[in-house]
């Protein structure tokens, strides 16, 4: 592979993205054209996610902008589609692109703060598992265990039902939104804490670990500066594939109802209410925000499978 | 059926390549031997020379990307390379029977041994159900396994290792067959046990009148069981002849150096006499000789001709030291 | 071996207590039980005293073994929103899930089975592709997209199957079957498919690389040797062995499969526990909810039970271990 000219490199240590673009990670995706596309169609959604209130004909949010007149047109390639409605509007007047743009932005900011979460639970129970062992280990894992045994979707339905039995059954958006999260990351710790616990466990014999403790670092440092790092790769790859998972589970959730609120609503919300007017023909309610779900997941998915397959023999 | 004078086995010019990303691997080239009815036929060589190849070539076994590429292999006068797949399969287990190394991942673990031996008489005869698991009963006696009636019903996991391999032979002799292919039937067994299967399987070969190929890299193993050898290098069999002769008086250099490598208890050598190198990679055979960058007697000939097998005395030897009268040419 | 099979039903009993505290924990402190059973404006008295005879000030440890107590006996309070005892609400809804999950957990493991040696023996054939994308779609589209589609095509566009509901179905007792009736199996198809597609890539992806393993190994290349016919080879010999660890997986899926019901009954609005479930959890209805949690655990508790019990059957080798260990 052709590197960067000499002389710049000789001036200066190589740039980080430098580095990147000659590691054999890189290599091995130029090399995979279904990761590259997987990779091309995550940025656009996000891209489509993060713009959208830029690129949106329309605020969904905003009941004054909706008019009931603008109800139920179908896409504009039929006779009766209106501008600026390019995929036709629901019910209530809404915009579907609009709708779509939002729900994704929605349905990403919950998945990214769930996978974050589930990760800094997972991660931080992993470390102190593995570095304290004894009793504390032990129901660590055992509560992972158990877990395990139950779908992440069951866990995050209970969480959601009891969290609303506790706060008296009516709960405002953001804190809705809150909730799933929390949901999602109490569903999906266990495999971060299992894999984080097994290198821990084997880290932490080696001389680097011991000699760190004798020198009188402290635990925290240790695991933190030490320990963290050989992890990285692991973590990444479960993290990959958990976002898919969590965006799943947070539509769902929001499909049975029990999650976002249709004033406020994600593509598994959009799904949930489109799909009453599948009989009645008006397809395009249910079918773009299906598409758009099933597109997300579908990349977000083949990135995470190229990722661990591209990581797999650092893994071992 | 057959021809009692013809051998039973007779290979000529047999080439076996393997299609890789890197480009064709030959890893036999122009091998050729035979083997007579009741004749124990060693085959040695170090890893790599082609000794298994050779076998699986035989029973029809080659993987895809390996594929036999010229030659030809007759069982008893019969040529089975070029056999179609099904009428293939049926010459397997009937008319040749294989031992492989590791008795312990031969058998399948969750079949009893009876099962599996009475499946594979019922694949070749059309023995009653009742008649295949007595002739079961008799192999494993055959075999020497204790109270053959009971253990017939075992699992293989029951078996100690030795008992095993005796279980995998009673498989390869089920249907009788004229050839027995073993290889290397005793590398992954006690020393203690290697003596005995040995035996069983001289024992089997004469009384049946069955040609055993035993392929194996250990040349005690050799001098013990096997009526004519041939050593094997880099694809190629370098020399072939009877057992006293191409042990005791080895004429090929590769074959000398193979047989001072031999552990002696009679006289006391201080180290075993090492042949310099290793045996080249199938992707690098040097051109003429395979043999010639470990040659102690290499000369210019060696490595631009390639020597086509002599024979000399009661051996045949593919080396240019030896001309056509038989007399040493350098 | 008796031991072995004792140590597992301690540790199963611990995992149902373990459950059971969580369930317990719903049932008395996620809101106050009397604010469910009286109306708004009753009395501070009153309350106390349904307080004390629903036995609420007893000490929590008490209260637990009440609850643990009923619990085995079936009882789980009643429901908030339907103000009838919860066990006789699951009975009812329990045929109708049971039968979903068998149908789905059928579909999966013969549809899962069929593909993965199909797709083992025919590596690199086009049909081993379509497969292999079919599994990530599987794998990858919500379960309740893929019910929606399946809909779609079949109820809205082509109209042959029903889109919601069991059907006719006919009691025996106090089971009601689908089984029996016509409508009863149509309306049965569109569910099981979508229920056991995500099972069905699962086990599909297991058996290829098993199989894929399998046929690598020397007892099959000594099979290979010994002439047997490539179909005893492959359907004798190389799938009993790939199955072994499929029995487990599969045998563990179907509690999954239980418990994923409630998307697909959400779906197709089927009368079965996950929808009472859903319901619950949206109208907060905690003594179901509870109730829904225990007998899941229990299920799968029993199911791990059986699948390390029919493991030991299938292998004479863990047999002989477990046999030593004991």
């Amino acid at each position: 592979m052709a590197s960067p000219a000499p002389a710049l490199s000789a001036a200066a240590p190589p740039s980080r993205l430098a580095r990147f673009l000659d590691s054999d990670l890189f290599a091995n995706f130029k090399r995979s054209k279904l990761a590259m596309a997987a990779f091309a169609a995550t940025v656009l959604f996000v891209a489509l996610a993060l713009l959208a209130p830029v690129i949106s004909p329309q605020n969904p949010y905003d009941p004054a902008q909706l008019e009931l007149m603008n109800a139920s047109l179908p896409p504009i390639w039929y006779a009766d589609g209106q501008a600026p409605f390019l995929i036709g509007t629901d019910d209530q007047g809404r915009d579907v692109l609009s709708a779509v743009f939002y729900g994704m932005r929605l349905s990403l900011l919950v998945g990214v703060l769930g996978v974050l979460l589930s990760g800094f639970i997972g991660i931080g129970l992993g470390l102190i598992a593995g570095y304290a062992g004894g009793w504390v280990d032990t129901i660590i894992m055992r509560v992972a265990d158990v877990q395990l045994t139950f779908p992440a979707i069951l866990i995050a339905l209970i969480v959601d039902g009891v969290a609303k039995a506790v706060a008296g059954g009516h709960m405002e958006a953001d804190a809705q939104i809150a909730l799933i999260v929390v949901a999602i990351g109490l569903s999906f710790w266990v495999q971060y804490a299992r894999t984080v616990r097994g290198s821990v466990m084997v880290e932490k014999n080696k001389d680097y670990v011991q000699a760190g403790r004798l020198i009188g670092l402290s635990a925290p440092v240790i695991l933190t500066r030490h320990i963290l790092p050989n992890v990285t790769g692991p973590v990444f790859v479960i993290a990959t594939i958990n976002l898919a998972l969590a965006i799943i589970t947070e539509a769902t959730l929001s499909f049975l109802g029990t999650g976002l609120p249709e004033t406020m609503p994600s593509l598994g919300t959009l799904i949930r209410t489109g799909n009453r007017f599948l009989f009645s023909g008006e397809w395009w309610i249910v079918a773009f925000p299906g598409l758009a779900l099933a597109g997300l997941v579908l990349a977000i998915n083949l990135l995470g499978d190229w990722l661990r397959d591209a990581l797999n023999p650092k893994l071992q | 059926m057959t021809d009692m004078t013809q051998p039973v086995l007779s290979v000529r010019d047999l080439r076996v390549e393997f299609a890789t990303r890197r480009g064709v691997l030959t890893a036999l080239d122009g091998v050729s031997f035979e083997i007579n009815r009741g004749e124990v036929l060693g085959v040695v060589g170090e890893s790599g020379a082609g000794k298994s190849v050779t076998g699986s070539a035989v029973i029809g076994l080659i993987d895809p990307p390996g594929r036999i590429a010229g030659g030809e292999i007759r069982l008893a006068g019969e040529r089975i390379d070029n056999l179609p797949p099904e009428a293939m399969r049926k010459v397997r287990g009937k008319r040749i029977g294989m031992i492989f190394q590791d008795p312990l991942t031969s058998l399948n673990p969750l079949y009893r041994v009876g099962r599996q031996i009475e499946e594979t008489i019922r694949t070749h005869t059309d023995l009653s159900a009742k008649a295949a698991r007595q002739r079961a009963i008799d192999l494993l006696a055959e075999v020497g396994i204790p109270a053959p009636e009971r253990r017939i019903d075992g699992f293989p996991h029951e078996f100690s290792g030795g008992m095993r391999q005796r279980v995998v032979i009673a498989l390869a002799l089920a249907a009788e067959p004229e050839l027995i292919i073993a290889d290397e039937p005793t590398t992954a067994l006690d020393v203690s046990v290697q003596a005995q299967i040995i035996t069983l399987l001289k024992r089997l070969g004469r009384d049946h009148g069955t040609a055993v190929m035993l392929i194996t890299h250990d040349m005690g193993v050799i001098a013990e069981a096997a009526d004519r050898v041939a050593v094997m290098y880099a694809g190629r069999v370098a020399e072939i002849g009877p057992v006293a002769a191409v042990v005791g008086d080895p004429l090929h250099p590769y074959a000398k150096g193979l047989m001072g490598a031999i552990p002696s208890l009679s006289h006391e050598a201080d180290r075993l006499a090492q042949i310099p190198g290793a045996m080249p990679r199938l992707s690098a055979i040097p051109p003429g000789c395979a043999f010639n960058p470990r040659c102690p007697k290499v000369f210019a000939r060696c490595t631009v001709d390639r020597p086509e097998p002599l024979t000399v005395g009661s051996h045949r030897v593919a080396c240019h030291l030896y001309d056509a009268s038989g007399q040493a040419a350098a | 071996m008796l031991a072995f099979i004792l140590r597992r039903l301690l540790q199963s009993v611990g995992v149902l207590l373990a459950v059971g505290l969580i369930a317990f924990a719903m049932f008395r402190f996620a809101g106050d039980p009397v604010n469910q059973l009286v109306a708004p404006d009753t009395p501070y008295a009153e309350r106390l005293q349904i307080r004390q005879s629903l036995g609420l000030d007893d000490p929590v440890l008490v209260q637990f073994a009440r609850y643990a107590g009923n619990a085995v006996r079936g009882q789980f309070g009643n429901s908030y929103q339907f103000r009838q005892p919860v066990s006789t609400l699951l009975a009812e809804r329990m045929p109708a899930t049971l039968e979903l999950a068998f149908c789905a957990t059928l579909f999966a493991l013969t549809a899962g089975i069929l593909m993965g040696v199909y797709s083992a023996l025919h590596r690199d054939s086009v049909g081993a592709k379509i497969v292999q994308a079919i599994s990530l779609v599987g794998v990858s589209l919500p379960t309740f997209l893929i019910g929606i589609l399946l809909i779609f095509l079949f109820s809205v566009t082509l109209g042959w199957l029903p889109s919601y509901g069991r059907g006719d179905t006919v009691r025996i007792g106090w089971w009601t079957t689908g089984f029996l009736t016509v409508s009863g199996w149509k309306a049965l198809i569109l569910p099981s498919i979508t229920l056991g597609l995500f099972q069905m890539t699962l086990i599909m992806r297991l058996v290829r690389a098993e199989m894929l393993e399998v046929l690598r190994t020397d007892y099959i290349r000594f099979a290979r040797a010994r002439g047997l016919t490539t179909r005893s080879i492959h359907f004798g010999h190389a799938l009993k062995n790939t199955l072994v660890p499929v029995i487990t997986v599969a045998g563990l899926q179907l509690g999954s499969i239980i418990a994923f019901s409630i998307i697909t009954e959400t779906v197709f609005q089927w009368p079965g526990m996950g929808l009472l479930f859903v319901q619950a959890v949206q109208n907060v209805d905690v003594p179901i909810m509870a109730a829904y949690l225990l007998l899941v655990a229990l299920i799968f508790v029993t199911i791990n039970l059986v699948v390390d019990l029919l493991y030991t059957i299938v292998d004479p080798r863990l047999r002989l271990s477990v046999r030593r260990a004991t």
